[in-house]
């Protein structure tokens, strides 16, 4: 009795996929560490960190070796299973939303094998994104109750409170994208973005709205009010240390990544070449799925930096600006964005 | 004129361009970008250094003659002119046959400057009627315990001038050799 | 016994498991948490149906919004075992009366259901798929959809009259 059929190759192919985008997820999140005390080095007029290998490049090793010696302290008063529980929450939620992302133009085998660079093309793709992100507020939640410090609890409300506010504009501005491709699947969305140009030129209000939520949702300068240092002593993370602080803030850096990522699929193309026909250089379908890899790369790059600069250019929101900006400012203007793109849609269907 | 530069506070009503932020917002991040291109205003600071004004008053040094000998004759008065009370020492009689040791009969047997309590105000320096003491132009490094912190003569005392010439030198800094 | 069975019976157990203990935990914080593994798991029951928008939309409504909201108030009232108020024995009598009704016509509702012809298809069927769900919301039932969505509409506009109000 055979008692599961299994794909062996399927499994291989995937995993290998799966393993290649988490070891880029943690590589690309530990240049990000870097890159945001280069940056803020830079745009303050300093060199920022230089003496660990050259250029500094090998800081995020020492940083990680730092975290992982450090004394792991749990407080007593605190619930000590959520206290583990919640950043391990935070990273596996982090993790998770790279899976239907298309990393890039898929690779066909000299047997005619198509393999998508994509964990999974489902059918929900994008809402999927969004289920995820909806639940990685309980890393937050959870860790700064579990903590049993008023500002920890704190925070954690804040988080919370911000992520749902900012998931909301957030969806109404993916709505329009969805008007325009007529599914939810990523690679269509792709697709369709080759076909017709950009949704940016056609989205430009979505794009704004959609990236301030980003920020929010990343929990990102200028609404980095879970953490405020000032004013909450880093907030839902304050109690925790070693490499569980650690896991805190790779995973704030992963979550950057992957909402660059969604923000790079959804609104430029994802690793569409700009301007040219890639498809007549006639190149091998290998050479193309790295090249298209990389453009996506560099779009992603791009993202990361603004995330960076705007870090270091813009003050903390308060929080009462904080949920005017966002229940009264984006959401009707992401209702009034998802309106206006559907009567065109409608006019030009006619 | 010079003084009134005091800026009345603007409670105009934001206009419609200055109520969505972006425009102000796009305004900062050109600063802010603007700086990625800047000359650093730091340096990479043990491999660089800035070279110190002529009057920077950093650690203490006991000078020497030029045959070596140690200048300083014990007669406390830098210990009196210190406003810190950092500096303390002992004076003792210099005997037959130490005469390329000292430049006078006495000298400081024991001398002390606690580098906690100096304000490097340079009094010391200005008080010495031998020249004996002066403020060089290496600051104070860091140390572990407050003994470290307590500078005896030994640390004190600049190289010997002819037996090892180019420390001394080093040790002058841009002073120059006054005697 | 193929995978997708053993999917079944695993996200079963874990559903039932996860729901009594949502009942039985003392903390209303743990209640909360097992209360979001028992919508995964209803939600893994919905993917084996291939009701892809179904799992996704419990997750993010159920999961990701009603319950972050409940945990909201709970954590901020840290209500625990000590501050748990002693319950009246009548109020007792009554809970356990109205719960046993509640089953009385669960188990009335249910007992007659063929379970036969109304099998649900397994790993298979497209109509839990977006593009057929929308055609079927649409057309089929367009008329209680619009009403739904007007429904959503007033609590939006409720939501708003109230935020305005100083």
């Amino acid at each position: 009795m055979t008692l599961l059929v299994i794909d062996w190759w399927l499994i291989l192919e995937k995993a290998l996929l799966i393993g290649g985008i988490i070891g880029l997820s943690f590589f690309i999140a530990m240049y990000t560490t870097l890159a945001e005390r280069k940056v803020a080095a830079w745009l303050q007029d300093r060199r920022g960190p230089n003496r660990a290998g050259p250029f500094g490049i090998f800081q995020p090793l020492a940083d990680g070796g730092k975290l992982f010696f450090k004394e792991e302290i749990i407080p007593l008063a605190s619930n000590k299973f959520l206290f583990i529980l919640g950043p391990a929450l935070a990273m596996i939620t982090a993790l998770i939303t790279s899976t239907v992302i298309p990393w890039a133009a898929p690779f066909i085998t000299k047997g005619g094998n198509v393999i998508p660079m994509q964990v999974a093309d489902v059918d929900m793709g994008i809402l999927l994104v969004f289920s995820i992100v909806s639940v990685g507020v309980y890393g937050i939640m959870i860790g700064g109750w579990a903590s049993n410090n008023k500002f920890s609890l704190m925070a954690a409300v804040r988080g919370a409170s911000q992520m749902v506010s900012y998931e909301l504009p957030m969806g109404l501005c993916l709505i329009a994208v969805l008007f325009m491709t007529g599914s939810l699947k990523m690679s269509e969305i792709v697709a369709n973005q080759v076909q017709n140009g950009w949704h940016i030129i056609y989205q430009p209000l979505g794009f704004l709205i959609f990236f301030i939520c980003a920020l929010a949702e990343c929990n990102r300068t200028p609404f980095d009010l879970p953490e405020a240092e000032n004013e909450l002593n880093f907030g839902y993370h304050q109690e925790y240390s070693s490499m569980k602080l650690g896991f805190y803030l790779f995973a704030e850096y992963i979550n950057m990544f992957i909402s660059s990522a969604v923000m790079v699929t959804l609104y430029f193309g994802g690793y569409d070449i700009p301007f040219v026909n890639e498809a007549s250089w006639g190149l091998s379908s290998f050479w193309m799925s790295l090249i298209s890899f990389s453009v996506l790369m560099a779009k992603i790059s791009f993202f990361l930096f603004l995330f960076l600069w705007i870090r270091w250019t813009i003050p903390r929101f308060r929080y009462d600006q904080l949920m005017n900006l966002g229940w009264k400012k984006l959401i009707p203007l992401a209702l009034v964005n998802m309106i206006i793109t559907a009567a065109v849609l409608l006019l030009l269907n006619k | 004129m010079l003084t009134q530069r005091a800026k009345e506070v603007d409670r105009k009503p934001m206009t419609f361009l200055e109520s969505i932020y972006l425009w102000n917002i796009m305004k900062g991040m050109g600063i802010t970008i603007s700086h990625l291109f800047k000359k650093k205003a730091t340096i990479n600071y043990p491999e660089q250094t800035r070279t110190f004004s002529k009057v920077f008053r950093g650690l203490h040094v006991l000078n020497r003659d030029e045959e070596g000998r140690e200048n300083c004759t014990a007669c406390g008065l830098c210990a009196v002119a210190c406003p810190a009370e950092a500096i303390t020492m002992e004076g003792a009689e210099r005997l037959p046959g130490e005469e390329h040791l000292y430049r006078e009969e006495k000298y400081a047997a024991k001398y002390e400057i606690n580098m906690l309590r100096c304000i490097f105000c340079g009094l010391c320096e200005e008080a010495c009627p031998k020249d004996a003491i002066y403020l060089s132009q290496t600051f104070a490094p860091a140390n572990y315990g407050r003994k470290g912190f307590i500078y005896k003569k030994d640390d004190l005392l600049i190289p010997h001038p002819i037996e090892n010439k180019e420390a001394y030198e080093a040790a002058l800094g841009d002073k120059p050799a006054k005697n | 016994m193929n995978i997708t069975q053993i999917l079944f019976w695993f996200l079963s157990v874990v559903a039932l498991f996860s729901a009594l203990m949502v009942i039985t935990n003392k903390n209303p914080v743990y209640s909360v948490l097992w209360l979001i593994v028992t919508f995964f798991a209803i939600s893994g029951h919905y993917i084996l149906l291939n009701a892809q928008f179904l799992a996704i939309v419990n997750i993010i409504v159920y999961a990701g919004a009603i319950m972050v909201l409940f945990l909201f108030v709970i954590m901020l009232m840290n209500l625990n075992k000590e501050t748990e108020p002693q319950k009246n024995r009548w109020l007792r009598m009554a809970g356990a009366v109205a719960g046993g009704c509640l089953l009385l016509v669960l188990v009335a509702a249910l007992k007659d259901t063929d379970i036969k012809q109304q099998q649900a298809m397994v790993n298979g069927g497209s109509i839990g798929l977006i593009k057929n769900l929308g055609k079927e919301l649409f057309t089929t039932y367009v008329v209680p959809f619009e009403i739904s969505s007007i429904l959503f509409l007033s609590a939006m506009v409720g939501a708003v009259v109230i935020g305005k109000k100083e």
